[in-house]
């Protein structure tokens, strides 16, 4: 994905975040939103692996075999972090203490499924952490490209890829579009500014809820 | 009583068909010199529970390209082709759990529970053939303990008790597979004396620690 569309996505998602909240993000995509946290926004980063309070890469040269983040890398660590064990961390996060966890996506359909860990046959990446954090976090965003590398939507009427959790997903950040998952479908709230609606509801196969007001980001 | 032995012992001690849960996140606190010496001796036909297969060249990822694993429970694959290649290749049995479920299963092993209770993983294919259990309105998978005959594990420091410390993200597993092993084997970087460690910064407690090994790095 192009530069400044992450950066576009990132910082639509960093919007989400109120002061205080206690945030999982997934890797990749995910984790451009911690470079738009406004500077009056605190907010603390988990890393499931055993950190509260993750902080940005070292420098190089500065980095300590022992500090990395869920996806691998070197990370530093905030003043006032914590370390635990994986217990403590999937209670932290199965338990309901994780306001906020953004994670990518295979495919999202319009009753808030989401299938992101595995292509039978293909891909065979395991969940993870996955399925506990959609599970368990009090606010679940889905940030992703809208269609595929071939144009085709990844908002479906129903997901065909093996499920990571069941209607969990509450919000929906694209490239093209903010959509929110309401008990009675998917909400069209806010289209990227270069876009018409129409532009959007060509590029998604579910059913799209279009209320009177529709923002742009 | 803690005995202190070598990596090569260990690694004698693990029989065929054993169950070896081991500590570590995306090789970070693996016991990387017990590692080592399981494949230096050829272990063979091994049960794994780990929290990822790692690296081709490192953690519990060397077990993996030396087919030395016949079978795993893991919660993440993704940075490991030869373990997605062995499992299409029908040379390796995989169950894939998830993270926070599996955490749990091996906890509760060393608690003495049968089992758990989780959310996670229902309306999935996680949740076939299990039990689901509906507690005051609302609906848990039943998970049963794991089983482990050894827990290899890396610590940083410990005492000749056998008490823990661990540094930074490299606790992550292991506190929780040193509570599972029937046999649980401590790598550290350090063995210090019986008192040097402060009573408040041991995380975990010597009497789950049967052996210590000293890392090699040091």
């Amino acid at each position: 994905m192009a530069q400044d569309k992450r950066a576009m996505i990132g910082a639509r998602i960093a919007k989400e975040f109120q002061n205080g909240d206690y945030v999982n993000l997934g890797i990749g995509l995910p984790t451009e939103a911690a470079n738009y946290i406004p500077e009056d926004v605190q907010v603390i980063f988990q890393s499931e692996n055993g950190l509260l309070g993750a902080g940005p890469k070292p420098p190089e040269g500065q980095e300590d075999k022992d500090m990395i983040n869920a996806g691998g890398g070197y990370i530093t660590c905030i003043p006032g972090a914590s370390f635990f064990d994986s217990a403590t961390s999937f209670a932290i996060i199965r338990g309901g203490h994780i306001d906020a966890t953004v994670l990518g996506a295979l495919q999202v359909d319009q009753e808030g499924n989401l299938a992101n860990w595995l292509i039978p046959g293909k891909m065979i990446p395991g969940m993870g952490g996955a399925m506990d954090l959609v599970t368990g976090a009090k606010k679940v965003i889905v940030a992703m490209e809208h269609c595929d590398k071939y144009g085709k939507s990844k908002i479906l009427k129903q997901c065909n890829l093996p499920l990571t959790a069941k209607g969990k997903v509450n919000l929906i950040i694209t490239d093209m579009a903010v959509i929110e998952v309401c008990s009675d479908g998917l909400y069209l709230r806010e289209i990227a500014e270069d876009l018409t609606i129409e532009d959007v509801i060509q590029a998604t196969e579910a059913e799209l809820i279009i209320p009177e007001r529709v923002s742009t980001f | 009583m803690v005995q202190i032995i070598t990596a090569a012992e260990t690694a004698i001690m693990i029989k065929p068909g054993s169950r070896v849960a081991i500590g570590g996140f995306l090789a970070v606190g693996a016991p990387e010199t017990i590692i080592d010496a399981m494949v230096e001796n050829g272990n063979k036909d091994l049960h794994i529970i780990v929290i990822a297969s790692d690296w081709e060249d490192r953690g519990v990822g060397k077990l993996i390209v030396n087919k030395m694993v016949k079978s795993a429970q893991v919660s993440h694959m993704g940075t490991n082709k030869t373990i997605q290649a062995q499992m299409n290749a029908g040379e390796i049995d995989i169950e894939l759990v998830p993270q926070g479920t599996l955490m749990e299963r091996v906890r509760a092993f060393g608690a003495g529970l049968g089992g758990v209770l989780t959310p996670t993983g229902l309306g999935t294919i996680v949740a076939e053939h299990k039990q689901i259990i509906s507690i005051e309105g609302k609906e848990y998978l039943l998970e049963t303990a794991i089983p482990s005959d050894f827990a290899l594990i890396k610590a940083y420091k410990a005492d000749k008790l056998g008490n823990l410390t661990y540094r930074k993200t490299a606790r992550n597993s292991n506190p929780i597979m040193a509570m599972a092993g029937k046999i649980t084997i401590a790598e550290v970087d350090e063995i210090v004396e019986i008192g040097e460690l402060d009573p408040e910064d041991v995380v975990t407690p010597g009497v789950f620690v049967n052996y210590l090994v000293l890392s090699k790095e040091n």
